[in-house]
């Protein structure tokens, strides 16, 4: 069986890149992040990550952590993350983000399996190795949830081999050295690493990290089968005056994210 | 007695990082393994240390402040003599030298109290590196006296204003800087905390202290000592004192932990009596955490131990019962502060003060008889200020 995230890429691999929108859970408030996954998909995005509000975000930069303490300031919990991914779960394929202590507090298998029951696609995990991932790769494989994890330009092909092989759903690939955050120029690192990818796995790809424009999301789908885009929508929501206008500028954004991802 | 294997102590340790910086830290641990068994590089560190750190440290004897330790012999190993004050030194001088050895020109740092922030500083100007220290803006106003000297040394100091603005923000950032700059770039982790290799490899860098320390008490005393004891952050100077006794097993190890308010408060840096197993920093171990697995604010008049992490041997330790962790609360470490001043003439860092404190409760349960090796890990210079605050002296 397989996911709806697999389904995704099976259905528009070869025709066109998917958009994959992130929002953190409980951000600006927790129903309100509801909404932002409703504005995301009146723009058109094909699959939604829900982020796992954490107070020690090393990989992110300055927007999303400023979106996280929000959330956490909202208190916003694990059933919270769950709550927010079954609502974006029930209009597109959707997964959680999430660093590990958060999993490993929850309950391994516990949480692939409330993922599952969710309608979650899968989990990607950014500070897990695959030499720690023996008790999630089993739990997550029984749970039928996709186990996704991120790479970057700096990661040597040995490696890439063995750690796309345990990628299920999409591969992330982090398009340069750095944390999230949107960046006036997508490095070009990303097409090389993109292309170091396709020699050792045929797993679908997506780049994330520094996107946020129509053209950015054009460049990369020409060569990526996802487009991720984070800091973007979390910045269009902080730099509003309002949340409905926040709202308003998120689906205008997914709009024109899902224009260039068409090549348009 | 080998605690480590493949980068894990039991259930502990391991790596928990994104995969940016797994070549950096593969790379590490090679230059670590290497280092290790070269005659080369063990020759160069060792006459760093005698020449420069002023190594070996000596062993004071404090008979006046045994009377406050139900006159239990109390033996100092002087850390606090050492270059720049700390025991922070020893490993800082190895791992600049492991930064030269891989070509890297830069080197950044996380501090708390500012002592591993001033130490490489310090080991940055002597080796030609250039030195970001990371450091929580609520520490830069606690330590002042420490963000002026690692200027003086040449250094940028990064006030931290994320989260707690404390040693665990610091350490978030450096880590972004390094997933950023890693090509160039070695973070110099200052405790035996972090990914695979850093724990086993700054304890490598601090063993030192239990080797000559034993060999001190032996030399001074016959027999080996009843304890053991040193103040537990994220617990290198602990771990360095330690080590070399872990396999004497009348030895008892006695790490003493940050209490802060006392840890049924909730207010207190006391990982391993009031915390629980998960993953923080790149490893894992014993964390301040709530239900959500988010980390806990950690609390201690202490900058250097204000830490809601520890070292994942120390989990370990405690664990398989080898060595306890017991908490002081602010105010018995500042009452040990108070005691050890006015008997030896010898002002000790806060931080140091807390393995003094459980010296004075150690010393009145064994008694007389009792020989106690403290790790006197460092100087008190830098917490005039806050001593002064917290005793009514004032500063005018």
């Amino acid at each position: 069986m397989t996911t709806p995230l697999e389904d995704l890429f099976a259905n528009i691999r070869g025709e066109r890149a998917a958009l994959i929108a992130y929002i953190p859970a409980g951000f600006p408030t927790i129903e309100g992040c509801h909404r932002v996954i409703q504005a995301f998909v009146d723009g058109g995005v094909d699959a939604i990550e829900i982020g796992f509000p954490y107070s020690d975000p090393v990989m992110d930069g300055p927007t999303i952590q400023a979106a996280a303490v929000t959330a956490l300031n909202n208190g916003t919990s694990a059933e919270d993350v769950l709550d927010a991914l079954e609502v974006a779960a029930s209009k597109v394929p959707s997964v959680v983000m999430t660093y590990w202590n958060p999993i490993e507090k929850y309950g391994v298998e516990k949480f692939a399996s409330a993922i599952s029951a969710k309608g979650g696609s899968g989990v990607i995990h950014p500070d897990i190795t695959i030499e720690e991932s023996g008790k999630w790769l089993a739990a997550a494989d029984s749970a039928r949830v996709n186990p996704i994890y991120v790479v970057a330009p700096s990661t040597k092909d040995e490696r890439l081999a063995q750690v796309t092989d345990k990628c299920e759903g999409f591969i992330y690939a982090a398009s340069i050295m750095g944390v999230t955050g949107a960046r006036s120029a997508v490095s070009g690192g990303a097409q090389s690493l993109v292309a170091r990818i396709r020699s050792v796995s045929d797993k679908p790809v997506a780049v994330g990290l520094g996107v946020s424009t129509r053209e950015q999301a054009r460049e990369v789908a020409a060569y990526a089968d996802g487009v991720i885009v984070g800091s973007a929508f979390v910045k269009a929501i902080l730099d509003a005056p309002s949340f409905e206008e926040g709202l308003s500028a998120v689906t205008a954004l997914a709009r024109e994210l899902s224009e260039g991802v068409r090549g348009r | 007695m080998t605690t480590e294997v493949l980068g894990h102590f039991g259930p502990y340790g391991g790596r928990f990082v994104p995969e940016a910086l797994i070549g950096a830290l593969e790379e590490l641990e090679a230059a670590h393994l290497h280092a290790m068994t070269d005659p080369i590089f063990q020759v160069e560190l060792a006459e760093l240390h005698k020449t420069y750190t002023g190594r070996p440290s000596i062993l004071t004897e404090a008979k006046r402040f045994s009377e406050h330790a139900g006159g239990a012999r109390i033996l100092l190993k002087r850390e606090d003599l050492n270059h720049t004050g700390s025991h922070k030194i020893n490993n800082v001088l190895g791992q600049a030298l492991l930064t030269k050895r891989m070509g890297k020109k830069r080197i950044i740092a996380e501090t708390g109290a500012g002592q591993h922030g001033v130490a490489s500083a310090t080991a940055a100007a002597l080796m030609g590196l250039e030195c970001v220290v990371y450091m929580g803006e609520e520490d830069t106003k606690r330590q002042a006296l420490n963000v002026a000297r690692m200027k003086m040394l040449g250094a940028e100091v990064v006030p931290v204003t994320s989260g707690s603005r404390t040693l665990k923000d610091a350490i978030n950032e450096a880590m972004r800087d390094w997933v950023t700059n890693v090509e160039t770039t070695h973070y110099l982790l200052g405790t035996v905390a972090g990914p695979h290799p850093f724990p086993t490899m700054v304890r490598d860098f601090h063993k030192i202290i239990g080797e000559e320390a034993r060999e001190q008490v032996l030399a001074l005393t016959g027999r080996l000592p009843d304890a053991v004891l040193a103040c537990v952050g994220g617990g290198s100077n602990a771990i360095g004192i330690f080590h070399r006794f872990i396999s004497d097993p009348n030895v008892r190890l006695i790490g003493l932990e940050a209490g802060g308010d006392g840890v049924e408060t909730g207010r207190h840096a006391a990982t391993i009596s009031g915390g629980s197993p998960g993953v923080l920093h790149g490893t894992r171990s014993y964390v301040l955490q709530d239900e959500n697995g988010q980390t806990v604010e950690s609390h201690s008049i202490s900058a250097g131990l204000d830490y809601p992490g520890v070292g994942p041997e120390h989990a370990f330790l405690h664990d398989i019962g080898r060595a306890e962790y017991r908490a002081i609360t602010d105010a018995e470490a500042m009452e040990a502060f108070s005691i050890l001043s006015k008997t030896e003439g010898i002002i000790p860092a806060i931080e140091t003060a807390h393995a003094l404190a459980g010296a004075i409760n150690v010393g009145k349960e064994l008694g007389p008889d009792a020989i106690l090796l403290i790790n006197l890990s460092g100087r008190g210079d830098k917490d005039v200020h806050t001593a002064a605050q917290y005793f009514g002296i004032p500063l005018e």
